[in-house]
């Protein structure tokens, strides 16, 4: 039952006492200002190194030759190996539905022109798999596609920032663009959530980069994702049963580092889940232990207040106050003021992290923040902890007996 | 009205306990206007926190208005502070951050009355004590005989069978105190049963009868003729 004369009661109690209940809640408020700021800034580091992965997909293993380091079966150090399309095909067919996509890449550094406008640029010629390997966003248009590879097509697929760089006046998609000599169609802009590096980048079919440069059939990597269903261990036997297959078929050592290496994400992505988590975990340590420090606060306010309280606790039962009717108004006045200066205090917390957000940024700490279900979830905390922190004291003052409170001066 | 007998209270000091009760008999009439008399230490603000329902009695008993108070709950006792009585103390015990009117009306609150009823009543008994213009002045506000009658309409608000006053004019200076003694006696003329403690002869004579007290028990209840404080100033 809502009764308006104990709420008037209570906020005359809570209005008339101000600077109690300015000191009170601000023990409430400050706990929850700490939490939530401290939530937030551990929130924008995890924010930071998901973003450092999100460029390409987890499940990534990169394979990439270099020059032998060991002799092994009567071949010399310091031996190249360097990967050709017959390998790319060997990776393919070997490991079957172990892939779920794989593509080569040949690196090359071009002069890029369109009319007037012209600027250095890197190459890379891919396989269609690059698409999701990469993660990369079509703007508009197309990505390279197999019959581009079959055909050996001359087309490109431009970085959001070469189309803004060479394109400021027109739209880039059907015109031809100048890579050191030769024209290309431009079939297809993209964006990519990595840095700016990557929309930097031009991509061209793997086929006619060999055409071009060279006329042979040479990859510089090869980059593919295995199964997702596969878990971390199965993962990391993969790349090095990739390794293993790769080494003897190029002759290398097997102890040999340089000659042909393998990069599993794997093992990155578990070192992020590893800090995030245990981030996490710091988080809601410290982050409970400045509440229950609240708590505690609160509490000693509360038992303060009773004993401030005792004569008039007293007064009101000897004009017939019952004990229940004592718990209530000490209660709902805890409740009242832990709620509102938590409510206050993440309030503020939440004021400070956005407007700390643009300085934030160059110590490595991304769109800081607190979600909804925190803030429902601390609000609720507080609710808790101020029934908690007022009920014995309120049950205790309810039980004094008027004669002891009112001799109390 | 009141009736008590053989009424025993001890209190627990140290390893030992102080007798402070020892058989009290008593019977009080309605409209009666009585002055408990005693030394500090005679057991008088026992006897009145006992028949305020403030303390309890070991063992006795103590019949109020045909109720036999023994062994009440909390809650019973506090719906019969509310209804039956009404306490005036040395020390006024008035809330300090509500004015005189929210003063004056927190028993009605505890009554459950209306807003509304609960204003129009308090203002009613602080005009009845001459209080209209400060009621919504603080305790602090007010000088120590206007609490006290502050203190008075608050006892009378609840309209109580029994009024009970601890050493009413205890804080308060000669004139003030025979202002209150005068307002008291005006009480009782109405038909109020009053019971004051006060270890003053000149208040205890402003009474219709006198109960001595000397540790713990009775050694004198006489009929008095009473002294009209109007004689006095």
């Amino acid at each position: 039952m809502f009764d308006i004369d104990l709420w008037r009661e209570i906020f005359q109690s809570i209005n008339m006492n101000r600077t109690r209940s300015i000191l009170s809640g601000f023990t409430v408020a400050f706990a929850i200002l700490l939490f939530t700021i401290l939530f937030g800034i551990t929130n924008g580091l995890i924010n930071t190194f998901e973003e450092g992965f999100k460029d390409d997909a987890t499940n990534s293993i990169f394979v990439q030759s270099g020059r032998t380091t060991k002799a092994h079966k009567g071949l010399q150090v310091g031996r190249k190996i360097q990967f050709k399309n017959e390998d790319f095909d060997f990776i393919k067919e070997e490991f079957g539905d172990k892939v779920e996509f794989i593509t080569a890449r040949i690196y090359k550094n071009v002069t890029a022109s369109f009319r007037s406008e012209q600027n250095s640029y890197t190459v890379r010629a891919v396989h269609p798999d690059h698409q999701f390997l990469e993660k990369t966003l079509m703007k508009e248009g197309r990505y390279i596609n197999q019959r581009d590879v079959d055909e050996r097509t001359k087309v490109v697929v431009i970085g959001r920032l070469v189309e803004e760089d060479l394109f400021a006046k027109t739209i880039a998609i059907g015109k031809y663009i100048n890579l050191s000599g030769i024209q290309y169609k431009i079939v297809g802009t993209f964006s990519d959530e990595g840095n700016d590096n990557e929309e930097r980048i031009i991509y061209m079919p793997v086929s006619t980069a060999q055409l071009v440069y060279g006329n042979n059939d040479y990859l510089d990597q090869i980059n593919l994702t295995y199964n997702p269903k596969m878990d971390f261990d199965q993962a990391l036997a993969f790349s090095t049963l990739i390794t293993k297959k790769l080494k003897n078929r190029f002759s290398v050592a097997p102890t040999d580092q340089r000659a042909i290496r393998v990069r599993n994400m794997a093992q990155g992505a578990k070192a992020v889940n590893a800090i995030s988590f245990g981030l996490g975990l710091m988080v809601m340590v410290i982050g409970f232990g400045t509440l229950i420090a609240g708590i505690v606060g609160i509490s000693n306010i509360m038992i303060f207040i009773v004993k401030e309280r005792t004569k008039e606790i007293g007064i009101r039962k000897a004009l017939g106050a019952q004990p229940k009717q004592i718990v209530s108004i000490i209660l709902i006045e805890s409740v009242i003021i832990t709620t509102i200066s938590g409510y206050v205090g993440l309030l503020i917390g939440v004021g400070v992290l956005d407007w700390a957000t643009p300085v934030l940024k160059d110590y490595f700490i991304k769109d800081p923040g607190v979600s909804n279900s925190l803030v429902i979830g601390a609000t609720i905390t507080l609710i808790l902890a101020g029934t908690l922190a007022g009920y014995l004291p309120a049950k205790r003052a309810s039980r004094i007996k008027p004669i002891v409170a009112l001799r109390d001066d | 009205m009141l009736k008590i007998s053989n009424l025993h209270k001890s209190y627990p000091i140290g390893g030992s306990s102080l007798h402070v009760l020892k058989g009290i008999n008593l019977d009080i009439e309605d409209g009666e206007m009585v002055a408990i008399m005693g030394s500090s230490g005679s057991g008088k603000s026992t006897l009145l926190n006992i028949i305020g329902m403030l303390d309890e009695a070991d063992s006795g008993d103590y019949i109020l208005d045909g109720l036999p108070i023994k062994n009440l709950t909390e809650k019973k006792a506090a719906v019969y502070r509310n209804k039956f009585l009404g306490f005036i103390f040395q020390s006024f015990n008035l809330i300090n951050y509500k004015n005189a009117l929210e003063n004056v009306a927190l028993p009605l609150y505890y009554q459950g009355l209306k807003r509304k009823e609960r204003q129009e009543k308090a203002m009613f008994f602080l005009e009845k004590v001459g209080l209209t213009d400060w009621a919504h002045h603080l305790p602090k506000e007010l000088s120590g005989g206007q609490n006290q009658r502050v203190a008075i309409a608050r006892a009378l608000a609840a309209n109580p069978k029994l009024l009970l006053a601890d050493e009413p004019t205890g804080a308060l200076d000669t004139g003030t105190s025979f202002e209150i003694m005068e307002f008291i006696q005006k009480l009782n003329d109405e038909g109020k049963t009053i019971l004051i403690v006060t270890h003053e002869e000149d208040i205890a004579n402003m009474c219709k009868r006198i109960v001595h007290l000397q540790d713990g028990v009775i050694m004198e209840d006489t009929f008095v003729n009473q002294v009209r404080t109007a004689q006095n100033v």
